[in-house]
């Protein structure tokens, strides 16, 4: 990565139709016993074009899974939007909604709860085949074997069950499954937080073939901020249920223009002095506080209560997520950069 | 679907597969079976006792009857001159398989005809209320779980109200209804003084108990990743109650099996012997031991007979129920292996 590259205009947006599109999405759970909801996302809006990928990265707890979750409508919305390939998906009756599915599919974060243990693997895998009735017990047969071969699992592995086999294996199996019903969008939530370091390249290159092979989109959810820039065009960095920062990848880690971002990539342990790719050394820069609970945010802006950069302003008024003169967007009064 | 195992591929023991050969290895467990299988032949063998060896059946009585015993012909009953009963003494055990083996009750009938035949009204009882009571609470368990929302609360509070009342004073309430009018529902009638009777009323009773441990496990089953991916995949909820909820559950319902029918049994004797259960002439244990009950203090075998048959099932379906939990425990078994 050149410099010059962090100031290209609207280097952000990915050529490409718009595939996903989520808007003023809200998804809030009501607190038992108390009258206040649990903002999980509180007006969330993004895009994701087809062919791109989309890392969402934040703490635990940010709502990024929720997120996830609505953007293929597995959770009811409670407002906002999400049109799928020009539909407006947040309406549609379940009957219709079933029609919908087999094109956008999510990946689990614990390959040990994404398979039903009372069920073979080559069953697991035919199970969408057999919903949207692919074909005669052969044709299902045999593409669950390409299914399989495709992930880089062998074919005497199909009668298996999930507890024979490895953590990447599963994980594989729940990509397998994903992929038969041929999606065009794959929403991954935390797909390799579950595995070993050295199964997770694997894993994060398999995501990344599959994706060249098959042209998909993905929507890459992680904690992780090296995994999601191994793997992401843009970033979307979340904080208590909003996007604090939304920008190219390499623009984003070159230089964070949301403090909260600044913080997050200063947390990333470098292998060398801080200099990896040509970037300025970085100051650790250490949040205080703990994250306020999204059922009792802050007002104005809701990192405020942690942000070193504070001022008057940002109790008063939430900050918009708005568009940069470099095409990036950020949600701060006082962005680092532009 | 079960997939035809591709050649070469080692096919792994399947979870009942497993199950089974735990059982077959479980020693009390055999003999619990062992026993329970001498029972029931012995009751499906009570009309070749009564038509070729004892010469009478259970309903026959014999009042002013003669039997052999030693050579010497005796009356069947001969008037008493003290104690309880109608009085008579009928004729106690001769331990002659041909002449009234456990002798003969108040009537002059043959005890151990009547013990063979009662034993088959009380196991059929048992087994099919313990049978329809688990398929009744696994319908009613998973739907609710599954459902959630208002339907569950509805049928919770259903549940809970059957579960409030002491079980004994509910069966002999329902029973008193029942046994005078019969059942009329719908198209379905159940004369007065059939054995359906009994065991709908013993089913209806326990079903709480088999409804809400299973709701319960669906609550949990529900929010697993694999029934979310059978969600995202499209899959219609009757077939994702089929194929990923139901597997996981009938286990379970299965282990309630031998225990439901003991605890049937046992509600069966104690309402016949109430006289609210088994309608005469029919016999069952609980009726046998009724019947002896004016003949404790002369002749207690026909009380202690009964009693001791029911005391050794019940115990043989307790350990033979313990074996097959044991062996089905679907936590102990599919944590295993990573």
């Amino acid at each position: 990565m050149t410099p010059q590259e962090s100031v290209t205009v609207d280097e952000a947006a990915p050529p490409g139709e718009v595939l996903l599109r989520a808007t003023d999405l809200t998804k809030h759970y009501p607190v038992r016993g108390r009258r206040q909801v649990l903002r999980a996302v509180d007006g969330v809006s993004l895009e994701v074009r087809g062919g791109e990928t989309l890392g969402v990265v934040g703490e635990s707890g940010c709502g990024k899974s929720t997120l996830g979750r609505c953007l293929v409508r597995l959770t009811e919305l409670t407002g906002g939007r999400v049109e799928f390939d020009g539909q407006d998906i947040s309406t549609l009756s379940n009957r219709r909604l079933r029609r919908v599915r087999p094109g956008m599919q999510l990946v689990f974060q614990d390959p040990q709860a994404s398979l039903n243990p009372r069920r073979r693997a080559g069953d697991i895998v035919a199970e969408p085949l057999l919903v949207h009735r692919y074909g005669d017990k052969h044709a299902v047969r045999r593409k669950v074997g390409e299914l399989f071969d495709v992930v880089g699992l062998a074919a005497a592995h199909l009668d298996r069950y999930p507890h024979e086999f490895s953590g990447g294996q599963r994980q594989r199996i729940g990509i397998a499954r994903a992929l038969a019903t041929n999606p065009k969008l794959v929403v991954a939530d935390e797909p390799v937080s579950a595995l070993d370091v050295s199964i997770q390249a694997q894993v994060l290159n398999l995501f990344a073939d599959l994706q060249e092979e098959f042209g998909l989109t993905y929507v890459f959810i992680a904690h992780d901020l090296g995994v999601v820039r191994h793997v992401s065009d843009r970033i979307a960095v979340m904080y208590l249920g909003g996007i604090v920062e939304l920008a190219g990848t390499d623009a984003l880690y070159a230089q964070p223009a949301h403090p909260y971002t600044q913080a997050l990539l200063s947390a990333v342990p470098d292998i060398d002095d801080g200099t990896v790719g040509g970037e300025r050394p970085r100051e650790r820069i250490v949040l205080t506080g703990e994250v306020p609970s999204p059922a009792d945010k802050p007002t104005g802006c809701p990192f405020r209560t942690r942000c070193p950069y504070v001022q008057e302003l940002c109790a008063v008024e939430r900050p918009p997520l708005t568009m940069t003169a470099s095409g990036r967007h950020v949600a701060c009064h006082y962005p680092l950069a532009g | 679907m079960t997939l035809a195992p591709s050649a070469g591929a080692r096919r792994s023991p399947g979870p009942w597969r497993t199950a089974a050969g735990d059982l077959l290895r479980n020693r009390s467990a055999l003999a619990s079976a062992a026993v329970l299988l001498l029972v029931v032949l012995a009751t499906v063998c009570a009309p070749l006792y009564a038509d070729h060896i004892a010469h009478t059946d259970p309903f026959q009585s014999h009042v002013s009857g003669t039997t052999v015993v030693d050579g010497k012909t005796v009356p069947v009953l001969t008037p008493s001159s003290t104690g309880l009963g109608l009085g008579v003494t009928p004729i106690g055990p001769t331990w002659d398989p041909a002449h009234y083996f456990l002798g003969a009750d108040n009537q002059g009938r043959d005890v151990m005809a009547r013990l063979l035949y009662g034993g088959r009204t009380s196991l059929f009882i048992g087994f099919t209320a313990a049978l329809l009571t688990c398929v009744l609470g696994t319908a009613v368990g998973v739907v609710a779980g599954y459902a959630g929302g208002v339907l569950d609360a509805v049928i919770s509070r259903v549940l809970d109200v059957i579960w409030a009342f002491p079980v004994y004073l509910l069966a002999i309430c329902l029973s008193v209804v029942l046994l005078t009018n019969g059942l009329k529902l719908g198209p379905l009638t159940v004369d007065a003084g059939s054995l359906w009777l009994p065991v709908a009323i013993i089913a209806a009773i326990y079903v709480p108990y088999i409804a809400r441990p299973l709701r319960g496990q669906v609550l949990v089953l529900r929010n697993k990743e694999y029934i979310q991916a059978a969600v995202g995949s499209g899959a219609p909820t009757p077939r994702i109650l089929r194929r990923e909820v139901l597997p996981n559950v009938v286990p379970t319902a299965l282990v309630f099996v031998p225990l439901m029918t003991a605890l049937a049994m046992l509600t069966e004797s104690a309402l016949s012997f109430l006289s609210v259960g088994v309608q005469p002439p029919d016999a069952s244990w609980g009726t046998i031991i009724e019947d002896g009950l004016g003949l404790l203090y002369t002749r207690p075998a026909v009380t202690i007979a009964p009693g001791l048959l029911i005391a050794l099932t019940t115990a043989a379906l307790n350990v033979l129920g313990d074996g097959v939990r044991d062996a089905l425990d679907p936590g102990a078994r599919l944590r295993g292996g990573v």
